[in-house]
C-alpha cells in the first residue's frame, strides 16, 4: 500500500489509450481503466506499464504472440495475481486490495483458456453457481424448503434457462457439463460467466479449437451478448479473423508491454505489430 | 437364525455410527482435500459435553444432544480457523501433520480437564427395547434410533448438497476452487461450513456411540475415528453414498467377525477386508476412477 507508485497515481497522468474507446462510449467514463499496471515474477517483468481503457459497451481485443502476458493481464484484472505496480479502476473504483470474489461481485467475470467447468455438475447447476452472488443467501430456507426457497429456486431455474438459450443450449440443461462436446463446453463457460451479472466480461481464447463455422457463430454471439446485456467485453484471441472483425479496439502486447493500440485497420498497418508476429524485415 | 438376525441388526447399527463419522471425513476430504484426523476426537468432546449435561446437570437427553452439537460445531469451526486455514496454501503433508497434532491436543486437553477415569455414559433411551418373535429377538430402542438417525442424516445431506446454494458451492469448490472463486463463491466460508457440518455429525455420532458402548475416556473417539476413516476409504473417499456403504459394511463385517470368528481378531479382520478391497479397487467401492490424460 505504501509503494511509491501510489503517490504517482495521485497526479492522474492522462492515459493515451482513450483514443480506442468507441465513439458512443467516449462521453461516459470507461468501465475499466488500467494505469501503469505491472507485475514481476521474480526478476521477470511479466507485464509492465500497461495503460488501457475500455468503454462501457466496447468489444476490445488483447492480442500478442505466445507468452506475451495476455492471460497474466486477465489474472491481474481478476486478482488471481496482485499487481506489483499500478492501478486498476473498475467503473471508477480502485480495486486495490480486493479479493477475487469481491472483484466478481464488482462486475468482472471471465472464462478460461483451458476449460474449467464444474464437470460433474449439471449444465444448469453450473449456470446457477454463477447466479449465486446475486441471490440473498439463506441456507436455512433451502434445507427447510420454505416457500421463499421454491420461489427463488424457480427464478434461478428460469434465469438459467434464459441464459442458456443465448446459445440454444436449454435442451442440455440436465446433462453433465463434462459430457458436453467441446464447443458446447466453451459456450457454457461464457454462459456461466454471464450469470454472475458482469459489467465486463473477459474471454480467454473463446474460439480456441473451434472450426470456422463455429467461430463465425461465436462472433455473432459475442456481438449479440454485448448488444443484449450492454456490457463491455475484453477478449484474448489468436484467431485474427475474429479479432479484426468484431473488436472495436485492439491492444497488442509483446514481452509484457503494449506495442500498439488502435482499430483493426491501424493495427494491421502497424510495423511494430508485423514485426512482433513475423519478425524483422530484412534490410535491403 | 435369530442370533444371526440379531448380529445383523447390531452390525447395521454399529455401521450407521461409522457411516455418520465417515461422512464428516469424506465431506472435509471432498471439499478441503485434507484428512482431518482430529475428527475422531471431536466425537469424544461431543460425548463428554452430552455426558456432563445429562449426568452432572440433569438436563433432559435431547438438550444434552443439542448442546453437544452446538459446542462441537463451534469447535469444528475454531479448529479449522486456527489450525487449518493458515495452511491453505501449504503442502497437504503439513496439514496432515497439523491434524494429527490437533488430535493429540484434544485428547490431552480432555485428559487434563476430565481425567482418564472412565465415565459411565447414561443410556439416552432409558434402556427401552422392542421384543419380536415372542420375546426371542430383543432390539434396544437405541439401536433403532441409531439406524434412523443415519438414514435421516443421509437424506438431509443429499438434499443439502444437491439443492441448496451452499451445497452447490461445496460441489463447485470440490471440483475447482480457483474457478469457484472467480464465479463469486467464497471458498473460505464454504470450507468453514463443511467443517461445521462434519463436527455436528461427529457430535451426534459421539452420543450414539457412547449410548451403545457406555465407557467414556479421552481416547474414546480415536479407534472409531480410524475405523470410520477406513470406512470412508473403503466406500470411496469424497463420495457421500460411499461413506454410507463403507460404514455399514464395516459395521456388519466387524460384528460378524467378532461373533463367528474371534472377538480378539475382529479389528484385524476389518482391516484385512479393507486391504483386499483396496487391492482390487484402489479408489474404493464407489470412488471415481480418474484417468490421467497423457
Amino acid at each position: 500500500m505504501s509503494s511509491p507508485f501510489q503517490k504517482q497515481e495521485t497526479k492522474m497522468v492522462p492515459v493515451p489509450s482513450h483514443s480506442i474507446v468507441p465513439e458512443r462510449d467516449v462521453d461516459k467514463a470507461p468501465i475499466l481503466e488500467c494505469r501503469h499496471l505491472g507485475i514481476d515474477f521474480g526478476g521477470l517483468h511479466a507485464v509492465s506499464d500497461l495503460n488501457l481503457a475500455i468503454g462501457r459497451t466496447e468489444i476490445a481485443g488483447l492480442i500478442g504472440p505466445n507468452g506475451a502476458g495476455k492471460t497474466t493481464v486477465f489474472n491481474l484484472l481478476t486478482k488471481v495475481y496482485q499487481p506489483t505496480r499500478g492501478t486498476i479502476l473498475l467503473d471508477g473504483m480502485d480495486t486495490a486490495g480486493k479479493t477475487t470474489v469481491q472483484i466478481n461481485k464488482m462486475g468482472i467475470a471471465r472464462t478460461f483458456q483451458n476449460i474449467r467447468l464444474f464437470s460433474n455438475l449439471s449444465v444448469e447447476d453450473n449456470v446457477k453457481i454463477g447466479l449465486h452472488n446475486q441471490e440473498v443467501y439463506s441456507t436455512a430456507s433451502g434445507i427447510l424448503r420454505l416457500p421463499s426457497f421454491w420461489k427463488k429456486e424457480k427464478e434461478a431455474h428460469e434465469r438459467a434457462l434464459e441464459l442458456l438459450s443465448i446459445f440454444d443450449m436449454q435442451d442440455m440443461a440436465d446433462m453433465k457439463a463434462g459430457s458436453l462436446p467441446y464447443g458446447a463446453q466453451r459456450r457454457l463457460e461464457i454462459v456461466r460467466a454471464l450469470a454472475t451479472n458482469p459489467s465486463l466480461l473477459l474471454l480467454d481464447e473463446p474460439a480456441a479449437g473451434m472450426n470456422p463455422s463455429e467461430t463465425a457463430e461465436l462472433m455473432e454471439n459475442i456481438v449479440k451478448i454485448r448488444d443484449t446485456f450492454q456490457i463491455a467485453i475484453l477478449l484474448i484471441e489468436h484467431d485474427m479473423n475474429l479479432v479484426m472483425n468484431i473488436c472495436e479496439g485492439i491492444c497488442v502486447l509483446n514481452f509484457g508491454q503494449v506495442i500498439a493500440k488502435g482499430t483493426a485497420a491501424e493495427i494491421q498497418a502497424n510495423p511494430a505489430v508485423i514485426e512482433a508476429y513475423l519478425g524483422k524485415k530484412k534490410e535491403g | 437364525m435369530l442370533t444371526f438376525l440379531n448380529h445383523f441388526i447390531n452390525g447395521i447399527s454399529l455401521g450407521s455410527i461409522y457411516a455418520i463419522i465417515a461422512l464428516g471425513y469424506t465431506m472435509v476430504y471432498g471439499i478441503a482435500k485434507m484428512l482431518n484426523f482430529a475428527h475422531g476426537d471431536v466425537i469424544m468432546v461431543g460425548a463428554y459435553v452430552c455426558f456432563f449435561a445429562v449426568s452432572t446437570y440433569n438436563l433432559p437427553p435431547i438438550v444434552g444432544v443439542l448442546l453437544a452439537i452446538v459446542i462441537c460445531t463451534l469447535l469444528g469451526v475454531i479448529i479449522e480457523g486456527l489450525a487449518y486455514k493458515p495452511l491453505r496454501q501449504a503442502t497437504s503433508l503439513a496439514v496432515l501433520i497439523t491434524a494429527i497434532g490437533v488430535s493429540y491436543f484434544l485428547q490431552n486437553a480432555a485428559q487434563l480437564l476430565w481425567t482418564s477415569n472412565p465415565k459411565i455414559f447414561p443410556n439416552m433411551f432409558g434402556g427401552a427395547s422392542i421384543k419380536l418373535f415372542g420375546g426371542e429377538l430383543i432390539i434396544p430402542v437405541g439401536t433403532l434410533v441409531t439406524i434412523a438417525a443415519c438414514i435421516v442424516i443421509m437424506i438431509g445431506l443429499t438434499l443439502f448438497t444437491n439443492m441448496t446454494k451452499m451445497g452447490k458451492a461445496m460441489r463447485a469448490c470440490s471440483e475447482d476452487k480457483g474457478a469457484a472463486q472467480l464465479m463469486g463463491i467464497n471458498v473460505n466460508r464454504t470450507i468453514s461450513v463443511t467443517f461445521a457440518i462434519g463436527a455436528a455429525l461427529a457430535a451426534i455420532a459421539g452420543v450414539l456411540l457412547c449410548s451403545a458402548y457406555p465407557s467414556l475416556v479421552p481416547t474414546t473417539g480415536s479407534m472409531p475415528g480410524i475405523k470410520a476413516f477406513t470406512a470412508a476409504v473403503f466406500g470411496g473417499i469424497g463420495s457421500i453414498p460411499g461413506a454410507l456403504l463403507g460404514g455399514i459394511l464395516l459395521g456388519i463385517i466387524e460384528i460378524f467377525a467378532g461373533a463367528y470368528i474371534s472377538t480378539q481378531l475382529s479389528n484385524a479382520i476389518v482391516f484385512l477386508v479393507l486391504i483386499l478391497v483396496l487391492l482390487i479397487k484402489p479408489t474404493g467401492l464407489l470412488g471415481k476412477q480418474i484417468r490421467e490424460k497423457v
